[in-house]
């Protein structure tokens, strides 16, 4: 059933990128972590239904550990980072929700129409994956570059990897990179947690960049 | 003959990755510090093993004409940075800066980037070498938040975010390489060899190939530095242990340059896909105006030089991108000379932040008076980087330049301008820096002078006379880059 499978594909690449959107006008932190959970989850359905189709069970280890890691462990102790910095009130935004979502809606149409066109020749399923994947790496750079906040930068980065994980399952048969990906994605989701999170916790008691701003430039 | 080719080559990785596992467990600065060195040295030594014995090149790993010179240069100076890094680093230690588990972590993760960088150079695999150049990235990541002060936290914050992000873009790219070879290859490993994609990209879909190296372009070249995409770059200089400042504009952006260099023959192979030539040459030309220009409201010095290296990466760009034997060929030289000269330049001004306690220019006067081997360090440095003769990099930019001449003369007149500009504003600064009423501590320094006049000897040699096999072995290169 040719049709099912890339309709099935279809609605998960596209459900990823609705959720990217989501992301884009949390203005809660607990929000903002919920949604990245559900992003994770759509992620690894995606994952494991090209497993299915691609008849590649090695997807199915990097569909779990989207599951696991991105899923549940990650927004679990990001949660406890937020409680214990008692940062849950509000994300500050740069930009206001309104043209965050008009500019969003601007990066997800220039993907389609730079993926569409140049993809013309490849396969359909992965040619609609990629333009999918686009948009979710897009976004999530959106969401990076609207948000003050650290952790809200993190999830924006974790977005970024969810949106070229799926890239990178959609091209068929594309060798170690996404064990390797997944891998890189856990550890540098570690090293911002443990690290910089805390670093900055133990120096300025916030994780509002702007706060970082202040020191930044030419010390006059 | 290839037996031992191979064993070269798992030597130039083994042996930093094994240093950095050793030194993660030993304690005592003293001697973490010397085995540092000596892991550097070995490592230097069996690359050069490599210029006489090639191995073969298995799925994974490919020593050509290509990358040996980036793996001989990144051996080279990793070993004099980790010969100043054992003079510097103490010093660190005595002003309460680090704290002996800190310094434990720093010599780990010097090896881990040197083992990091000789991944990326002699990965065949395009996704080898991406995980290669993320993994450099992470360590120096940690390696610039290491003093935990506000302006480091946030330089490594920084760093981190565009790194990422570039990483990120230059992983989509891979990606859309893989989907272009695809069809042609056949799925697996094969479809991400370099050496299997530059035979067959000719048939690759022309499409696909421009989008993806626009997207190699941009996540690998905000690792080079290039202009706009520069922001982290002066802070990362500016707030890491000058050690890594000096192996970061010598080499982590050279690597990252080489990426975008193989990428760049991939698309010059295939006939229908976009020339990548003009990009490279605006984005250069951009970094070097821009740079030129911002050289000149730096207060802090080791921002100054890291703005320097934007500028003289914007140059090399332009050079490769303008393409052809001649530029080519001034781009490898001066590669060569501006790795060579900028890592010299930290070494001086690591050890003038150190006896001057600062880092603020308008603090450092008179130098050539207190101190004067550093001062005048510094002034054959600066003197060399900003490209007066009889010095390295006069030549290669002299030969950038009337190789641009004979072909866009507009572009070579903005090329001239953009050096004019950059050179005022590096002598003014030095002339401050080296001359004048001396300010500040009068203290001895305990530096080791070695590594410095070293690379200064070779530039200043390389300037003069360039040996016959030596040019011919930049030709051969430059006629391989297209």
């Amino acid at each position: 059933m040719p049709g099912l499978t890339l309709d099935v594909a279809h609605l998960l690449a596209g459900g990823l990128v609705l959720v990217s959107f989501t992301l884009l006008y949390q203005d809660r932190m607990f929000g903002v972590l919920n949604v990245f959970a559900l992003h994770a989850f759509v992620v690894s359905l995606s994952v494991a239904w090209q497993a299915y189709i691609q008849v590649a069970p090695h997807l199915y280890i990097t569909a779990a550990i989207a599951l696991l890691f991105k899923g549940i462990v990650i927004p679990v102790v990001l949660r406890r980072i937020v409680v214990r910095l008692n940062i849950h009130r509000t994300v500050e935004t740069v930009v206001g929700i309104g043209p965050t979502m008009l500019a969003g809606m601007g990066l997800v149409a220039l993907s389609m129409a730079l993926m569409l066109r140049v993809t013309a020749t490849a396969d359909p399923l992965a040619r609609e994956d990629l333009t999918f994947a686009l948009s979710v790496v897009l976004l999530g750079m959106l969401m990076m570059v609207t948000r003050r906040n650290a952790v809200s930068q993190v999830i924006g980065f974790m977005s970024i990897e969810n949106g070229l994980i799926m890239a990178a399952t959609g091209a068929k048969g594309m060798p170690l990179v996404v064990e390797i990906s997944v891998a890189f994605s856990v550890l540098i989701a570690f090293i911002v947690i443990g690290i910089f999170l805390f670093r900055i916790r133990e120096r300025f008691d916030t994780v509002d960049l702007q706060a970082l701003h202040d020191f930044r430039g030419e010390r006059e | 003959m290839s037996a031992l080719g191979f064993d070269a080559v798992g030597a130039v990785l083994i042996i930093p990755g094994g240093a950095a596992a050793l030194l993660a467990l030993l304690p005592g600065y003293r001697l973490s510090a010397r085995l540092n060195v000596l892991a550097a040295l070995a490592t230097l030594l069996s690359s050069l093993t490599l210029l006489f014995a090639r191995p073969q090149t298995g799925s994974y790993l490919l020593v050509d004409d290509t990358n040996i010179v980036f793996i001989v240069l990144t051996t080279f100076v990793g070993f004099t940075t980790s010969a100043f890094s054992a003079s510097y680093i103490a010093h660190e230690l005595e002003i309460g800066r680090l704290t002996p588990t800190y310094l434990r972590f720093y010599h780990s993760m010097y090896q881990v980037l040197m083992f990091a960088m000789n991944l990326a150079l002699v990965s065949n695999s395009i996704g080898l070498m991406w995980v290669a150049i993320e993994l450099a990235t992470l360590t120096t990541v940690l390696m610039v938040g290491i003093y935990r002060t506000h302006e480091a936290l946030e330089a490594a914050w920084k760093y981190f975010i565009l790194g990422s992000v570039g990483i990120a873009l230059a992983l989509f790219g891979t990606i859309l390489i893989y989907m272009a070879a695809r069809p042609v290859v056949g799925e697996g490993l094969d479809a991400m060899l370099w050496t299997v994609l530059i035979e067959r990209v000719g048939a690759f879909d022309p499409g696909l190939l421009d989008v993806a190296f626009v997207f190699l372009l941009l996540g690998y070249g905000t690792k080079v530095g290039l202009a706009p995409l520069h922001a982290w770059l002066p802070d990362a200089h500016a707030e890491g242990p000058t050690p890594i400042s000096a192996v970061l504009s010598g080499l982590l952006l050279n690597v990252a340059l080489y990426a975008v260099l193989r990428f760049k023959m991939l698309l010059a192979a295939n006939a229908g896909a976009l020339a990548p030539g003009p990009l490279m040459v605006i984005m250069g030309l951009f970094s070097l105006i821009f740079a030129a220009f911002m050289l000149y409201r730096r207060r802090d010095i080791k921002r100054l030089f890291a703005y320097s290296s934007v500028e003289h990466m914007g140059i090399i760009t332009f050079a490769f991108g303008m393409g052809g034997p001649l530029a080519n060929f001034a781009g490898l030289l001066h590669m060569t000379m501006h790795s060579l000269t900028k890592s010299a330049i930290f070494f001086t001004v690591g050890h003038i932040a150190q006896v001057k306690g600062t880092q603020r220019m308008s603090d450092i006067r008179g130098l050539t008076e207190t101190h004067p081997l550093l001062g005048w360090g510094l002034v054959l440095g600066v003197v060399a980087i900003a490209g007066l003769p009889p010095l390295g990099i006069f030549m290669s930019e002299f030969l950038v330049v009337s190789s641009t001449f004979a072909r866009e003369p507009v572009l070579a007149i903005l090329l001239v301008v953009g050096l004019l500009i950059a050179f005022g504003a590096l002598l003014l600064r030095l002339n401050g820096l080296a001359f004048g009423e001396p300010t500040g501590s009068l203290a001895p320094v305990k530096a080791s002078y070695v590594p410095l006049f070293a690379h200064l000897a070779i530039v200043f040699c390389a300037g003069i006379y360039l040996p016959g096999p030596l040019v011919e072995w930049f030709q051969h290169v430059a006629r391989l880059l297209g």
